[in-house]
């Protein structure tokens, strides 16, 4: 028996009257002109859907406190399959939001579609429009990194330095002036419990009085017959999102979100840059100092957003003919051009990122593909000095074997047994015998074994930090819940890429109290000569990611 | 600007209804396939393959269980945490040693050893096991779980929880 879908749609259409609401919501009549430019709002619209959707996705894995969050974050980048795509989406996600939204302040604007009886229509946008900012402003904080912190420390003492305001402000952000737990906790409920419902209920507003006062037609549609919202209009619309879907999309796949260092409130070397909407306002202040500050910082911002909202009572011309709007038109273009110019000296002036470390690069890097254990094998090989008597491809002596043909020709276990008693081996040698423990021994036979005559040069020219921090690291054992290249255990975290995830000097004290940075780590505290600390995470910063 | 009224043939009409749908649904499978994958792979790297000392098998009698604690660092998301674990230790009469899971296959409270009755007891629902984890009575569906064990020098160890797939018998 074929189910009788229509017999339960009009069940469910009389018990609720869902399908009429809607039949009467696409029935709508718009202006014959309607077309393209109306595309904007619906896809806004669309796009917060699709930011609340990956918000919820990636709070489900989210522990949102400081340190955690950045953990957790980190957890949803590299261990969760989809991680990476889903946090792409939202973050790209908000800056597409604000490009549209944007788009569809300045429509509006230059068609005149703020006039009466449309003032509060206008004024609801321009609330979404502030609310969008402040999802961004919000958001930046929650991964916890350096960028996140410190662009968080000036948003908030711009918010304290604004007139009369500012301590109340200051207090509503958490801040008895520093960033911490409490600032990150209202950050966070703002940007998921206080905004999201709020964004509902402002969009529902905003789409009940475009509802009810119509869209807004150009002259000349009053000649013309009505058309209907569906399909038409609809189509246009998707085709719209569809096109800002692909371009999310792809850049949610391409373009890797950095996720920099965890936040390191004892860095004096980091430079906060907001994200590249705020840029313009961060120019500004760059250019108006000492007493003009507080004008560049809260007053400027302060009279544009009152003049936005207030557009439809500065101009209450009748006129609605866009190619005739000369004075919005002005204004629109200036705007973009003290934004883009604003913006562009912002982007010049950028500073070049500090040198991570004093590291080398230049030299042959094959050593950094090595595991802690073979690179130690180079320290055990120059401490007891092979060349001496050996061949390494084009360079040592003569004497003995070339040693990078040994790798060929012998295992493991056959080179121990040589290094411990060579004349047993092979009788009649002439080679001493080496006095090193056998985890020593086993390391550098691990050494011997990956030399070959292509990287022969480039492994002797193994940095001493290195060499001398692989020591450390075997020494202590840190492969035992570390890895390192892919060697080593997954108990605790890789420490590939460390460098991008934590500041040195963070790493330096971890070492000493563990449990102090990083509250339940199971790593016991490490006590190390300045030298082999230092070496120890000269080495492990050059790691490669 | 005036623009000719659009004509909506039933052909047009048809073609912009199958565009919607069309397009509606590649965006919804682009969206909802990720999140598929995201919500229900699981976590790639950090697994749990440690051995952790339960205590001395010296000290145990044969078929006298004893609840053994020790503490076991265990990953928990993004997290490693040390927590602690117990088993019930039983040493068998040809001097190997079983170590049996401390939750109940029933429902997963904690059961103990009814030392007069020679039996495992659930308070929750009245599963009883038998010294071998075997269930007795009561609604367990499955045997207790045990450990992987290894000894060294007198020392008991206990590896990853293996779950039981006998059935009640």
């Amino acid at each position: 028996m074929k189910p009788d879908w229509e017999g339960v749609a009009e069940w469910l259409d009389q018990r609720t009257g869902v399908q009429t609401a809607l039949r009467h919501f696409l029935a709508e009549e718009i202006p014959a002109s309607s077309g393209w430019r109306q595309a904007f709002g619906s896809v806004a619209v669309f796009l917060f859907l699709v930011q609340a959707f990956t918000g919820v996705l990636l709070a489900i894995n989210y522990a949102p406190t400081p340190g955690e969050a950045y953990n957790s974050l980190r957890y949803i980048l590299t261990d969760l399959t989809g991680g990476r795509l889903i946090r792409g989406l939202h973050h790209w996600g908000a800056s597409m939001m604000i490009v549209v939204v944007a788009l569809h302040l300045i429509q509006v604007f230059l068609y005149g579609a703020y006039k009466k009886p449309r003032e509060a229509t206008w004024m609801a946008g321009v609330v979404l429009l502030l609310v969008t900012l402040g999802y961004g402003m919000t958001g930046y904080l929650l991964p916890w990194d350096n960028r996140a912190y410190w662009g968080t420390v000036v948003v908030t003492q711009i918010a304290g330095s604004a007139p009369i305001l500012g301590p109340y402000l200051s207090r509503l952000l958490g801040g008895g002036g520093a960033v911490g737990v409490v600032t990150f906790t209202r950050f966070f409920v703002m940007h998921v419990i206080v905004l999201p419902p709020l964004t509902l209920a402002l969009i529902a507003l905003h789409v009940f009085l475009v509802r009810k006062h119509g869209v807004t037609p150009v002259p000349g549609d009053e000649m013309l017959p009505k058309k209907q919202f569906y399909p038409g209009q609809v189509f246009r619309d998707t085709i719209a999102i569809f096109i800002a879907f692909a371009v999310l999309f792809t850049m949610a796949v391409a373009v890797r979100v950095p996720l920099e260092q965890l936040a390191d409130p004892s860095d004096t070397t980091y430079i906060p840059r907001p994200e590249w909407y705020f840029l313009f306002l961060f120019q500004t202040l760059k250019l108006m100092t000492g007493p003009l500050e507080v004008v560049g910082s809260v007053v400027l911002p302060g009279l544009a957003v009152m003049a936005l909202i207030l557009v439809p009572f500065i101009d209450r011309g009748k006129m609605l003919k866009v190619t005739r709007r000369t004075t919005a038109m002005a204004f629109v273009a200036l705007a973009a051009i003290g934004w883009t110019g604003l913006t562009a000296m912002a982007v010049a002036t950028k500073p070049a990122p500090a040198p991570a470390a004093e590291i080398d690069y230049s030299g042959p890097t094959d050593w950094m593909q090595l595991s802690p254990e073979e690179l130690a094998g180079i320290a055990y090989f120059r401490q007891e000095n092979c060349v001496a008597c050996h061949a390494v491809g084009e360079g040592g002596s003569k004497l003995g074997p070339d040693l990078t043909l040994t790798s060929i020709h012998r295992d493991a276990a056959w080179m121990i047994h040589h290094f411990k008693q060579p004349g047993l081996v092979r009788p009649g040698t002439s080679m001493p015998a080496i006095r090193l423990s056998d985890a020593q021994l086993n390391s550098l036979a691990a050494f011997l074994l990956r030399l070959n005559p292509r990287n022969a040069t480039s492994l002797q020219d193994a940095p001493d930090f290195a060499t001398q921090g692989a020591l450390v690291y075997q020494a202590n054992d840190c492969g035992s819940c570390h890895k390192v290249n892919g060697m080593g255990s997954s108990f605790g975290p890789a420490l590939n890429g460390l460098s991008k995830r934590r500041s040195r000097s963070w790493v330096e004290q971890h070492f000493a109290d563990p449990a102090k940075l990083s509250p339940g780590s199971m790593m016991p505290p490490f006590k190390f000569s300045p030298k082999d600390l230092d070496n120890l995470t000269t080495y492990l910063f050059a790691l490669p990611e | 600007m005036s623009q000719s009224p659009e004509l909506e043939g039933p052909t047009r009409r048809r073609f912009y209804i199958g565009a919607i749908y069309a397009i509606g649904g590649i965006i919804g499978a682009a969206l909802s396939a990720p999140a598929l994958v995201y919500l229900f792979s699981s976590p790639k790297s950090r697994q749990n393959s440690q051995w952790v000392e339960a205590g001395d098998v010296a000290s145990l009698a044969p078929n006298q269980p004893v609840e053994m604690v020790f503490r076991r660092n265990r990953v928990d998301g993004w997290k490693v945490v040390s927590e602690k674990g117990t088993a019930w230790v039983v040493k068998n009469p040809d001097r190997s040693v079983t170590a049996f899971g401390p939750q109940c296959t029933h429902l997963g409270c904690a059961y103990h050893w009814e030392e007069s009755k020679d039996e495992f007891v659930c308070p929750c629902h009245n599963s009883v096991f038998s010294l071998d984890g075997k269930v007795l009575s009561g609604p367990a569906p499955r045997s207790l779980d045990r450990f992987e064990t290894r000894i060294e020098g007198g020392k008991l160890l206990l590896g990853g929880l293996r779950p039981s797939s006998g059935s009640p018998a």
